[in-house]
């Protein structure tokens, strides 16, 4: 306890950087893969089976991109980008590409989990196509969304620590800073705050949902009776 | 007034829904499009709201080509119910009755007080007004759907089997309920059923559809019932099946009606 107390201050540095990594890769996959993921589903409606088939490339391709090895990808990156070694602008776009990853295929199953029904009806009542994604597609799509971002978030906030095996400095640093020094307090220093950290993550984005998708507790609760 | 002239339709792959389809629906009254599945009938209907395009002939309403109307006006100046009621399951009843309005530009202050009246038309009392479509009972949803489809006050109303998915109780309910509010509203209203008593019950005009969207007879239910014009009809609407021939017994002095096999159906005044 002493060393944390005595070290609070290198701690909260270390917190706030992996904080606001992990968010804004976050944000950043989840708005791509929406853009990609959405686009892939308009595709598969078309009536030429050909792009239908392109659209089924795009989503595998895009999922495809999770089962490159991070740490290759981590040490490649600075190369192809040209930043320099300990640019955390390396490790934010190496997360930006496996959160994307992991969301596009959620982005697409949570738009066809839309019931045609409601789809149906709604463009009977005259909503035009931008209306229909705004207020309908959009809207109920986003349960499915956030049950994938939610696995997104905790993912990318235990996968940022593998950076500090770059040199990135974040909470994994505690890790490869305590096995070099033998030092296991640092190493649980640094396992606790990850953890603390990607379930704060997690509750945020619960507690969004809950505040942003009044209806769907409704929902369960009809479906309980 | 509905006017499809020579309308045929054809999928993009190929199957064919509806050849040289000619059909007067006039105004201010109900008229049912009754057939088995597959008789195009769901085509018919969302063509009159450009949902489905025919790829062959003209549908007019009140003298006007559709196809030359903008299909998102065209759709917000219909009423749609559909089987099962497709509501919001995001927005509360009050706004999903509102939709249409908000669509077409109304205020949100006066959408809200038009639907609120509106759902106290169909029966919902204010209590319902607040809650999600999911913690309404079917028949309740279904309501809802048919005051979304009439708060705007269009002139056509297209319902496609609205009924079908509620117990037969509710949906006897919800019946006389749309013939109560035709009397006062006198909308154009389309209806599609495959149930011949739901048919005659509701349908100043009835449209007996066979596979691919031949026409068998157009009449009233009486027409229907005193001339039938093939053997297709006359088994369709059950005069076949002996529970439409009905005959008088007399018991304890009064006059029985009763079917082919003796059942009684009722008494006769």
């Amino acid at each position: 306890m002493n060393w944390v107390v005595a070290n609070a201050d290198r701690l909260g540095d270390l917190l706030w950087q992996h904080t606001w990594i992990s968010a804004i890769a976050i944000g950043l996959g989840f708005v791509l893969a929406l853009v990609v993921g959405w686009s892939a589903y308009i595709l598969r409606s078309s009536h030429r089976k050909a792009v239908r088939q392109l659209s089924g490339v795009i989503i595998s391709a895009s999922s495809l991109l999770y089962t490159v090895p991070s740490l290759p990808l981590f040490v490649i990156l600075p190369t192809i980008l040209g930043l320099g070694w300990l640019n955390p602008l390396n490790v934010l776009i190496a997360l930006v590409i496996y959160a994307f990853a992991l969301m596009v295929r959620g982005v697409v199953d949570a738009l066809h989990a839309v019931p045609d029904t409601v789809r149906d009806s709604s463009i009977a009542c005259g909503f035009n196509k931008l209306q229909l994604g705004l207020y309908v597609m959009l809207p109920l799509a986003a349960p499915v969304m956030l049950a994938t971002l939610r696995v997104v978030s905790v993912s990318t906030v235990s996968l940022l620590s593998i950076g500090a095996l770059i040199g990135v400095e974040n909470l994994g640093s505690l890790f490869t800073n305590g096995f070099n020094r033998n030092f296991p307090t640092e190493i649980i220093t640094g396992v606790v705050l990850t953890i603390a950290l990607a379930l704060l993550f997690d509750l945020v984005l619960l507690m969004a949902g809950r505040v942003l998708m009044p209806w769907q507790s409704a929902l369960r609760a009809a479906g309980e009776s | 007034m509905i006017e499809f002239r020579s309308v045929g339709k054809q999928f993009a792959d190929g199957t064919r829904a509806l050849a040289d389809f000619s059909l007067t629906i006039p105004s201010h009254s109900t008229t049912v499009l009754v057939g088995p599945s597959g008789c195009g009938k769901t085509t018919l209907l969302r063509s009159i709201n450009r949902m489905e395009d025919p790829t062959e002939g003209q549908i007019l309403i009140d003298d006007h080509d559709i196809a030359r109307r903008d299909p998102i006006q065209l759709r917000r100046s219909i009423g749609y119910v559909m089987q099962h009621a497709g509501l919001l399951p995001h927005r509360r009843v009050i706004d999903n009755v509102a939709t249409q309005l908000r669509l077409n530009g109304v205020p949100k202050a006066e959408a809200r007080r038009r639907s609120s009246e509106m759902l106290e038309t169909v029966g919902l009392g204010s209590s319902l007004h607040r809650k999600y479509p999911s913690q309404l009972s079917g028949g309740q949803q279904q309501r809802v759907g048919v005051a979304r489809a009439l708060v705007h006050d269009p002139n056509i109303l297209l319902m496609d089997e609205p009924f079908s998915a509620v117990d037969p109780i509710v949906r006897a309910e919800l019946r006389d309920e749309l013939l109560r509010l035709q009397q006062e509203l006198k909308k154009t209203i389309v209806f599609v059923t495959h149930d011949i008593e739901e048919a005659f019950a509701l349908g100043d005009q009835v449209v007996v559809l066979k596979t691919g969207g031949e026409i068998a007879q157009v009449g009233s239910p009486v027409d229907l019932l005193a001339r039938p014009a093939e053997a297709f009809v006359e088994e369709f609407i059950g005069l076949q099946q002996g529970g439409r021939r009905l005959r008088v017994q007399d018991a304890y002095g009064r006059r029985i009606v009763v079917d082919e096999h003796g059942r009684p159906a009722g008494v006769l005044e």
